[in-house]
This record gives structure tokens, sequence and C-alpha cells, in this order.
């Protein structure tokens, strides 16, 4: 009988399953994988040595482009971790629209990964669903900050402007007519409150057809139950955190067990799983929507009734008001100093975990009183997944390490920095 | 929680004892300094006793242009961010080595699997040597990449670029060709600055 050598497959970079630039490893005996050696480092950019360079509010939009699905979600750590060292007060509202924004931004993961992740073990339809209502958020996005992506809307001190009192608007264009648009533009009358309130009462419904298309699919649980299954001793040694931990059993969620912003004030559930597998990561995140949901349609609620500022008047870490600016000479020279020169935070090291949507990403910042940090350190709940995945993998066909790249949620921009 | 916070603390310095170097309280966190060669032994009574079953995240610090000054004592540290899930606690664990031409750490990759990872990128990054890990290797940067760039003395643009020549049919690397430049000084703030 001939020699049967196990044979090394190289995975990725440039494989679409590999969920952007992951070089993987892969070492096989037929189709079973015996090792998984990730690569990674391909999209390092040297966020943390470059945030060295810059003044705390020029490294701001670098948090955008970490984990580029959950943009307004890196900017929240990175702004708590300012504000606890500087101490600086954040206005009420501005903590309601954060939360309100963090959540649309759950959101906006979530469906990114549900469309990713069934798009990479064979169900098409999910990734148009999920892009459908991934348009109205982004929407939400542009309305608030003018970007879609990289909004850089957060700010040590609040947030950088008040909500809009309209939504942009369609315009008419050969492939629609005048009554596709009036359709397109009807939820789109009132002021962005009105807009995101009409989602949180549409969105329950897609996900129940979400929900429809996958949750007892007999293809989607033949690929997904039982696979990559992770005991919550191991997920706890193995430093898993957010829908990974949850997904194995154990209830920690930061926004209950350490509260941040107004989390506090906020009424939702903890969905945790059981077995551990893909497919109860998979249930445990569809239901993180819903409740995401829930916290939305509160905030929406409180911010109609509660007008106020957004951004704390310590203008020594929040810029002056332009209006301000161009009409009284001690503002403009504070405007001045915080552009040019930058925030000096005072001397100290702090450590912030927020609860991201894919797990615990965390800011440790260590000042030493200059008007740029002296460490930043992120931590990105990825990267512990993706050392989790040889572990995971390990003893699974091929085809399940697609499924377990899958239902981590990986993006390179937070692992790789 | 500031009580929470000092009841761990008094918890923390009775199980660890003499080998806590000291330990600090400020922006409600509590930071632990230990030596090199108790890193093993604290880490692990941490983590059986003290119920921190979880290491959330591991850095490497490079101390030496703190305050711009020049900084008295070891250069490079492994700073540990630690949780305890049953407690609901975080706690700060700095450990730094001692010979700065050639820090080494033991490695805690068997009392939290999670550190394999975040070692490699601290060796990648800054040069800590970690005694006994098993695959320290490099993690974020270029294959055959020369030096540790997170230091403070390994300047941002580089030592080295890459380029493709058209001659020789291949990528070349070559000295960086661009000036490093400042377009905001870094400035540490006086006592008392402006009274």
């Amino acid at each position: 009988m001939a020699d049967i050598r196990n044979y090394t497959l190289n995975f990725g970079p440039q494989h679409p399953a590999a969920h952007g630039v992951l070089r993987l490893v892969l070492e096989l005996d037929g189709e079973v994988v015996q090792r998984a050696d990730p690569h990674i480092g391909l999209l390092h950019r040297g966020t943390e040595k470059l945030a060295e360079q810059k003044t705390f509010i020029q490294s701001l939009p670098y948090m955008d482009r970490l984990d580029y699905v959950s943009m307004m979600c890196n900017e929240h750590a990175y702004c708590l971790a300012i504000e606890k060292l500087t101490g600086v007060d954040v206005p009420i509202r501005a903590q309601y629209i954060r939360v309100m924004f963090a959540e649309i931004t759950r959101i906006l993961n979530h469906l990114l990964w549900i469309g990713a992740h069934s798009i990479d073990i064979g169900a098409m339809t999910m990734f148009l669903y999920a892009f459908r209502e991934r348009e109205d958020l982004m929407d939400c996005y542009e309305a608030v900050s003018g970007a879609r992506l990289h909004a850089a809307y957060f700010r040590p001190g609040g947030v950088y402007r008040d909500l809009p009192d309209t939504m942009p608007q369609y315009t008419a264009s050969k492939i629609r007519n005048a009554k596709e648009i009036a359709r397109l533009n009807e939820n789109r009358q009132g002021s962005m409150l009105d807009f995101i309130e009409d989602f949180t009462r549409r969105f329950p419904a897609c996900v129940d057809e979400y929900e429809t298309l996958l949750t007892d699919n007999r293809i989607w649980k033949q690929r997904t139950v039982g696979i990559g299954v992770v005991t919550p001793e191991r997920a706890l040694q193995l430093g898993f955190t957010g829908p990974m931990l949850r997904g194995s059993g154990i209830a920690w969620d930061l926004r209950k067990t350490q509260p941040y912003d107004v989390y506090a004030e906020m009424d939702f559930d903890v969905p945790v799983g059981v077995t551990g597998d893909c497919y109860d990561r998979y249930l445990v995140r569809v239901e993180e929507m819903r409740q995401s949901n829930r916290i939305i349609a509160q905030c929406v609620k409180w911010l109609r009734d509660n007008p106020g500022p957004v951004i704390s008047d310590n203008h020594k870490v929040a810029p002056p008001s332009r209006e301000a600016m161009k009409s009284n000479m001690e503002e403009l020279i504070h405007h001045f100093k915080l552009f040019s020169e930058g925030m000096h935070v005072p001397e100290g090291e702090v450590y912030v975990g927020t609860e991201h949507p894919k797990g615990e990403f965390g800011i440790y910042l260590v000042s030493d009183g200059a008007n740029k940090p002296y460490r930043l350190k992120i931590r990105a709940p990825g990267y512990a997944h993706l050392a989790g995945l040889d572990e995971m993998s390990r003893g699974h066909m091929i085809a399940d390490v697609v499924a377990i790249i899958g239902t981590q949620d990986i993006v390179f921009g937070e692992i790789d920095r | 929680m500031a009580s929470k916070l000092e009841a761990l603390k008094s918890s923390v310095e009775g199980l660890l004892a003499s080998r806590v170097v000291h330990s600090t309280m400020a922006y409600n966190e509590l930071t632990v300094v230990c030596k090199a060669q108790d890193l093993l032994e604290v880490a692990t009574i941490l983590r059986d006793q003290a119920g921190f079953e979880q290491c959330i995240d591991m850095c490497g610090m490079d101390y030496s242009a703190y305050k711009d000054q020049p900084w008295d004592g070891p250069r490079f540290a492994a700073v540990y961010q630690l949780l305890s899930v049953q407690h609901n606690v975080r706690l700060r664990l700095r450990c730094f080595a001692e010979d700065d031409d050639f820090p080494v750490l033991p490695t805690l990759t068997g009392v939290w699997n999670c550190l394999n990872w975040y070692e490699r990128e601290a060796f990648d990054l800054y040069g800590l040597m970690f005694e006994g890990h098993p695959d320290l290797r490099r993690l974020l940067t270029d294959y055959g990449f020369v030096g540790h760039p997170f230091r403070k003395d390994f300047p941002v643009s580089g030592f080295v670029e890459m380029r493709y020549d058209a001659t020789q049919q291949r990528v070349v690397y070559q000295p960086v060709t661009i000036e490093p430049r400042e377009i905001t000084p870094r400035i540490v703030r006086e006592e008392n600055y402006g009274g």
C-alpha cells in the first residue's frame, strides 16, 4: 500500500470565504483538518504606532478603519477611554445617541455577518435580504455624519452634532419613475428619528424572514449543528468574548455587567446558547438583533422628549460650536488650540472594554500627559477568536473550516490593526 | 464600586504576599506589578485562587521615551488585562523584563491559552522573548522582517521600502526614500503650565 501522507493546503489570502486577507495553512489528512495555522498581518497598518504620532483627536478616524463593519462601536471604546482619563462629563443626550448608534451598528454588523456567513455555506438569498436592511441603516449613518462607512461621529465628550431634522431622499433617475420614487421616500418625510422608529417597527418582521429562511432549513442545520463546538471552559481559556462566549452558555455581556453610557437604563435580554456550536451562535446573534432593535426603540422614545446639548462644554476636550467660535475670541482660541496642538490627557493608564458586536473591544490607553497617546493598545475580539481557529477546526472537514471562519465573524481590519 | 476594588486589592495582596512589587489604584482600576521570576506563580495564583479565568489582553510596552525624559528602570514590560467573569472585576498585571538588551519573560500560555498569539505579537513588535513559548514566530509583520517596529527607537517610516523592479521583474527592498516628518509636535506640559 502506498504511503499516505498529510498534505498542506494554502487557503487564501485571496479566497472569498476567507473574509478578507486570511492566509490559512491547513494540514490535511484526506479531507480532515489536522492543523490550521492562520497567517495574519496582511492588512497590518500599524494603527497603534500611528496613533502614537498623532494627537488624540487625529487618531479617532483610525478607529473606524479597525473593524470596518462596526465603525461607531470602535469609536465608542476610544472615546470612553479618553473620557475616563480626562474625567470629562458627557451630556446625557449624547450618551443616548451613542447607545442608539452603537446598537444600529450592532445590527449592521450582524446583518453583514449573517449575509456573508450564509453565502459562504450556500444560502445565497440571505445576502440580498440582509443588504436590503443594511441600506436603510447606512442612510442613517450618512444622514448623521455625512459618511456611509467611516463616520468619525463619536467624539471625546459627546457626539459631533445633533441628529438631523430631515432624511436624505431618493431623486428621480432613468431607472425609477416618479411613483416609485415617492414610494421609496414615503418613510423619509419626517426627521431622522421618525425614520429610525419606522425601521424599528418593520425590522422584527425582517428578522422573522431571515429565520424562515435559515432556522429550520435542513441544509443550514447540516452545515452548522455540531460544528466548531466550544465548551464554556475552553471558551474562557481561549479568551473568547461576545457571541462566541454566549454561544457556549456563559451569560456575559458587558452592557449588563459593566454598563457604560446609558446601557444601565436600557431594558433588554442577553441570549445564551447551549451547545456552543455554530448553530447556537447563529441563534444568539439573531436574537441579539431583535434585542438591539428594542434598545433602539427605547432610545428613540427618550431622544424625542429630551432635547439638549450633545457634546461637552469643556473646551479643553471638545470643540466649541462653529457659531461661538466665529463670534467669540476665547472660543476661537480654544478651537485653534484644540485642532492644532490637541488636547492634553492627564498622565495615567486606563483600560476600557466595550461590548462590540463581535465581542469585547478594548482600548488600553497610556498617557504621559502629552497631546498624543504614549501607547494605545487595541484589544480586538476577532484576534482571540481567530487564534482559537486551530482548536475549533481540528478534526473537522475542510468545508467546515469555512463555516467556522464564518461563525467567528472575522474582520481583518481589527485583527491586523 | 470603589469598595469592591479595595476588597479586591486587599485579597490579591493577601494571596500574592511578597510577590507584589507594588499595586496602585487609579481611575477605578487596580494595577499589580510583579517580578519576572515570580510571573508564572503570580499568574497561576490569580487564575486559580483569585478567579481571573480570562486574560482579555496582553501587550508589550516600551517605556524608554516616557515623558520624553530618560527612563529610570527596565525599559520593556508586558501588561496583562485580566477579567474575572465570576466576580465581575478586572485587574491589570504588569511585569518588567530585567535585561533591556535581551528582554525575557516566562510564557503564560500554559496559564491562559489565548496568550499564544498575544505573546507572538509582543515578540514581533517589541522583541520580548517568552521563555517556553511553543511557537514564537513573527505574527503581524512581513515574512523576513527585520527589527521590532513598535519600539520607540524604530521610526514610523521604517528602514526599508518595497517596490517592483521592472528590470529584475521582481519585488525588491530598498532603503526608504521618504523623510520622516512630524506635523504636530509632541508636547508634554510642565507642572502648573500657564499658572
